[in-house]
């Protein structure tokens, strides 16, 4: 029997108003409060704002930190700057993706690794072999909130109530102040293809926080706007795009993994896999006409089988459904494929991703 | 909406009246179930219905789910809005979210529920 499922300090108000609750890696998630629809373009055109507070935050601290983190994670972590935060891959010994990671580095030797509500049990476990007693390691997620606030009015709307100029905030960048007199640390980092800050509070100031935004005008979002919006960004979700029986290369997340930068986890498959090309290839596909691919429908090739979709759904930006999945590398030339969507193929072009690219100035 | 004549089915589906011209689509619990709706594939007008068939297909990014006639007819109309703007279903399930019009071919099953039973069907599921 499954233990209930956790509730963020954010948990009462959602259900305040009205949200649909799901769960979600274990934990009660608002799915949506008026409309998919409606949520999603409120963070496209204006401000939305997520409560991501299931996901999962690890401090590492001490001399010996860096080099530790180098070895558990595929991307290179060494040339990060106080105040940057950098994409990567989680990798086990077989090359397979545990998770995907945001590493922060606040200072010289402390990072906190912020990963997946899922998979934070494995991540966990990793992290404490692979580091050992290398330096201090905490998994801090119970005493931080997360609060995504995104979209082209994120920085307008959050500006008057922020104790430091937010603008100066690279992408992937952080920087540590106050909102409305609460500590927090301002991420410019997001998960939807729109800028905006990724809010880290604590979870005594959640509600505090998730109030002041909402009253400024952010639109409160659920994960099902938070799908459609990753999905038509061309972002990969842990757990279903990618997971142990998928590696980083042929998954498309080539650029994460550092093979050059000494020892990690995984470095002797993905090093193999790369001599010998992948055996898949991860591609973006338009579905024509009206037909939505989902998770699990055959892609195929001229009739031939060929891959499987593993996120699809109807994008409201581009207005059409989108899908994206893996195809055997025998087939990775295709420029289209048919996606089996409840027994019918239907016809999809293949495209780059993203989907959709925000406008920018 | 005033629905003091409607009939439901099981499958959440709703007519308008138990006989003659009537209009059918699905209920407030149906489209609450189903999320944000994306397409709904209909019959052409003239095309026969029977009670408990399958008339079309409506999907959400959720899921695609089969549409059953309540009761048996002949498509008389279709919502035409329903392709520029299908989420009248959501907003509007029993006034401008109707999916079709049917010229009723006999009178509708007195298994249909009235509005007070459906709802409370509905609510034990």
């Amino acid at each position: 029997m499954s233990p209930d499922p956790q509730r963020t300090p954010l948990y009462d108000r959602h259900v305040e108003a009205g949200a649909q609750m799901v769960e979600f890696g274990g934990w009660s998630m608002p799915l949506q409060y008026t409309s998919m629809r409606e949520e999603h373009l409120a963070v496209r055109n204006d401000c939305g704002v997520f409560d991501v507070s299931h996901m999962g935050e690890v401090h590492l601290t001490g001399p010996g930190a860096l080099e530790a983190l180098e070895r558990a994670v595929t991307n290179r972590v060494a040339d990060l700057a106080p105040g940057q935060a950098r994409y990567t891959l989680i990798c086990d010994e077989a090359g397979g993706i545990i998770d995907d990671a945001l590493v922060y580095r606040p200072a010289e030797d402390i990072f906190t690794v912020v990963v997946n509500a899922g998979p934070r049990p494995k991540d966990v476990a990793h992290l404490r072999e692979v580091i050992g007693g290398a330096c201090d390691m905490v998994d801090i997620t119970d005493q931080v909130a997360l609060v995504a606030v995104q979209g082209p009015r994120a920085l307008e709307l959050l500006q008057p109530m922020a104790s430091i100029e937010l603008a100066p905030i690279g992408y992937y960048h952080f920087a540590e102040g106050e909102l409305n007199g609460l500590k927090a640390t301002f991420s410019r980092t997001g998960y939807t293809g729109e800028d905006g800050f990724e809010l880290f509070v604590d979870s005594e100031n959640a509600v505090a926080v998730w109030d002041a935004v909402v009253s400024a005008g952010a639109r409160p979002c659920g994960l099902g706007a938070r799908d459609t919006l990753r999905l038509e960004a061309g972002m990969r979700l842990s757990g279903q795009d990618i997971d142990e029986t998928t590696n980083p290369l042929e998954a498309g997340l080539g650029w994460a993994v550092k093979l050059d930068k000494g020892d990690f986890v995984g470095r002797e498959v993905l090093l193999r896999v790369k001599a010998d090309g992948p055996a898949r290839a991860f591609i973006g596909l338009l579905p024509e006409g009206r037909a939505i691919a989902r998770h699990g429908n055959a892609i195929t090739d001229a009739g031939a089988p060929a891959g499987e979709v593993t996120s699809g759904t109807y994008g409201f930006t581009v207005g059409r459904a989108v899908a994206t999945g893996y195809v055997d590398a025998g087939h990775r030339q295709s420029e289209s494929y048919q996606v089996v969507v409840r027994d019918q193929p239907v016809n999809a072009q293949r495209v780059p991703l993203p989907f959709y690219r925000r406008p920018r100035d | 909406m005033d629905t003091s004549g409607y009939r439901f089915s099981k499958t959440h589906e709703w007519v308008s009246g138990p006989s003659g011209k009537v209009r059918v689509g699905i209920t407030e619990h149906a489209q609450s179930q189903l999320g944000d709706v994306i397409f709904v594939e209909l019959p052409q007008p003239g095309a026969e219905v029977s009670a408990g068939g399958k008339f079309g297909v409506i999907e959400s990014v959720k899921a695609a789910s089969d549409l059953y006639a309540p009761a048996s007819g002949k498509v008389t109309a279709v919502n035409e809005k329903l392709a520029q703007n299908p989420e009248l279903v959501n907003n509007d399930p029993y006034g401008d979210g109707w999916m079709i019009e049917l010229e009723l071919s006999e009178p509708a099953s007195a298994e249909l529920l009235e509005e007070a039973a459906y709802l409370e069907y509905a609510s034990s599921l």
